[in-house]
């Protein structure tokens, strides 16, 4: 069953009376209902090429945040082999929101670390949606430096709404944990290539995707803030969110011209929750290609880049 | 190096330390309600002098007070892009910054200094909060390097003011990228084995926390602050309770392990002094208000009584 978007609403009804019609087909014999089911299949593909042609930044969030989209997990069974999860911060607890270990990619160790947001209400809730705590921060912190330590490359998996905003995760220093994550991923002598592969929420996604190679699925967003938000404290109207996503630019074709995003990776028509198989298979060569280019680079030049992409974020800023 | 800019300079601000302050004029305290004289308040620094309560002070106020004998020069900061995505929600982004300069009478929310405090060479960022929420943009990014840059270049420790809502939103993703941006000014700092000292002033939240304002080699905040990474609102309706009084404090902080120090706002400046000096291995400071540095000659605390060679600029520059 298809999860449709609020925007999908015209292609859900002629899915829906497609399957309705070989519903009755499949029920009586002599009722042909083939050629008007083709018609309608017709139909919807066009409608689905159609709204995916351009979407809108706020229609992008949409199918960034989607239910079904494929999550770190899935990219973490598909991509990589004898996948061993590390647990723990070593200092407080162990935050389900950010998944992490060492595992081959095309046989070569690597460490992955992501966000993960479930895909159920057992396991969203399990995962906290996704938004981690000081310790998730500092788990990462951790596998990163063991990484860095036994030379082996850093892979990145963003999909966060942002960190989480509670009483504890204050009280044990998010803001710290998420400041000395960024400063880890600076200092690495290792390549880290990061993909943001849903949502890049704020400081929550700085954490992980401070990068040599910054790779974007192409509905993917990264922003400062949600725009819900954006729109309640700059449009006081937290309804304005189609404007706020307008106006923070946080599409990936966005990203893309203002140097932080180095690679989009095009997404199946209608979203990679409508094959993720195929979203998965083209960001395992993107990750693949970028830690190629990585893979001659010594320490001293691997940090250098880092700081070059990021140091020439001062003077930056979308063509006229 | 040039004379003017030196010295004239400095001395021009130290003359607008010592401004008269209309008499009849007074400010309510927020927190106890007693009416304070501007004069009488501005000589303790925008602290009530009935009950403590930090009242915001501007970067440039802060400065004369904590330079010896005022005197300081500014870092210059290169220009950004403006408005790097023609950024607009109810208002044109220009328009606010616009707004913001003509209300501060500064270009933008952070000021860079250099000068001395009890003798001691420093380079000091301190951040305008009534500057559109202090908030961090690539100006400020770029301050912050320029500041880093100069303390490096001149084996200074850096001394930094935060009071910032967290990123500027209107310059969306480019503002976010200043965290990483900023946490490379650290780093070059911290390799430079010289002294990065934050003083948390209220309020400072968001990206800022999450990046330079938490990195600090000492960590000293001012009474009663309000440091965090998300708001109280968000996380109230997020966790469904009543926080604690005094959370996201200071004091709050300072029992949870996430500062060094908190102290009153008219002990900063010798307590800086004290820790500068001993990281940098300098025999104990004669404290207190000191002349300026040589060789600047004249009395700066009579500036009406000075025997002043001609100095062109001085009177142009004379607050009006
Ligand atoms: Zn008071």
């Amino acid at each position: 069953m298809t999860n449709y978007l609020e925007f999908e609403k015209a292609l859900a009804e002629i899915e829906g009376k497609a399957e309705e019609l070989r519903a009755m087909a499949r029920s009586s014999e002599d009722m042909d209902v083939e050629k008007e089911a083709s018609a309608l299949d017709k139909k919807a593909a066009d409608l689905l090429k159609t709204l995916y042609s351009d979407l809108s930044a706020w229609r992008k969030c949409q199918v960034a945040r989607h239910p079904d989209r494929p999550h770190c997990h899935d990219y973490i069974d598909a991509l990589f082999t004898e996948f061993t999860p590390l647990a723990g911060d070593r200092n407080f607890a162990d935050d389900l929101s950010v998944m992490g270990g060492l595992a081959r990619l095309n046989d070569q160790p690597v460490m992955v670390i992501g966000h993960e947001k479930g895909n159920d209400t057992k396991s969203r809730i399990e995962h906290n949606f996704g938004m981690a705590r000081p310790e998730g921060y500092r788990k990462a912190i951790r596998l990163m430096d063991l990484a860095d330590r036994f030379g082996i490359p850093v892979v990145t998996l963003v999909d966060t709404p942002g960190a989480y905003p509670g009483k504890g995760a204050e009280e044990r220093g998010q803001s710290e944990a998420i400041a000395r994550s960024t400063e880890k991923c600076l200092s690495l002598s290792v390549p880290l290539v990061s993909v943001v592969i849903g949502e890049g929420g704020s400081g929550g996604a700085v954490a992980f995707a401070t990068a040599n190679r910054v790779i974007m699925l192409e509905h993917s967003i990264y922003s400062v803030i949600s725009p819900e938000g954006c729109a309640s404290i700059l449009w006081k109207d937290a309804e304005k969110m189609r404007e706020a996503a307008e106006a923070l630019r946080l599409t990936a074709q966005h990203l893309k011209e203002l140097g932080i995003c180095d690679k989009v990776v095009i997404e199946p028509l209608g979203g990679a929750h409508r094959d993720p198989q195929k979203a998965i298979d083209d960001v395992g060569k993107a990750i693949s290609a970028a830690l190629g280019e990585l893979s001659n680079m010594d320490a001293k030049a691997l940090r250098d880049n880092r700081r070059r992409k990021y140091l020439g974020l001062g003077s930056k800023g979308l063509a006229a | 190096m040039n004379w003017i800019t030196n010295y004239v300079r400095p001395k021009i601000n130290s003359i607008f330390s010592r401004r008269e302050m209309p008499e009849h004029l007074w400010t309510k305290c927020d927190e106890c309600g007693t009416m304070l004289f501007h004069r009488e308040l501005s000589e303790n620094l925008n602290v009530c002098t009935n009950c403590g309560h930090h009242m915001p002070i501007s970067p440039r106020d802060r400065f004369r007070t904590l330079f010896d004998a005022g005197v300081f020069t500014e870092v210059s900061v290169p220009d950004p892009v403006e408005d790097p995505l023609k950024f607009r929600d109810q208002k044109r982004y220009p328009d606010r910054l616009r707004a913001a300069q003509k209300k501060s009478g500064e270009k933008e929310a952070m000021l860079v200094a250099e000068g001395e405090i009890g003798r001691t060479p420093v380079v000091v960022a301190g951040q305008d909060f009534s500057f559109m929420g202090g908030s961090m943009s690539m100006y400020v990014g770029n301050a912050i390097l320029a500041g880093a840059e100069r303390a490096v270049e001149t084996k200074r420790p850096f001394i930094l003011f935060s009071a910032a809502g967290g990123a500027r939103m209107q310059e969306g993703i480019l503002g976010l990228m200043q965290m990483p941006r900023t946490t490379i000014a650290v780093q070059m700092i911290k390799e430079a084995g010289l002294p990065y000292i934050v003083v948390l002033t209220h309020p400072t939240t968001g990206g800022v926390t999450a990046s330079y304002a938490m990195l600090g080699d000492v960590q000293i905040a001012e009474p009663n602050a309000l440091i965090g990474f998300a708001g109280a609102r968000v996380i109230e309706q997020t966790i469904r309770e009543q926080l604690p009084e005094g959370f996201q404090r200071a004091e709050y902080l300072l029992d949870h392990g996430m500062l060094d120090r908190v102290t009153p706002r008219g002990e900063i400046r010798d307590e800086l002094i004290t820790i500068v000096r001993m990281l940098m291995k300098e025999p104990p400071a004669i404290k207190g208000d000191l002349p300026a540095p040589e060789p600047m000659l004249e009395p700066v605390a009579e500036p009406a009584a000075e025997e002043s060679p001609a100095e062109p600029a001085q009177d142009e520059d004379e607050p009006k």
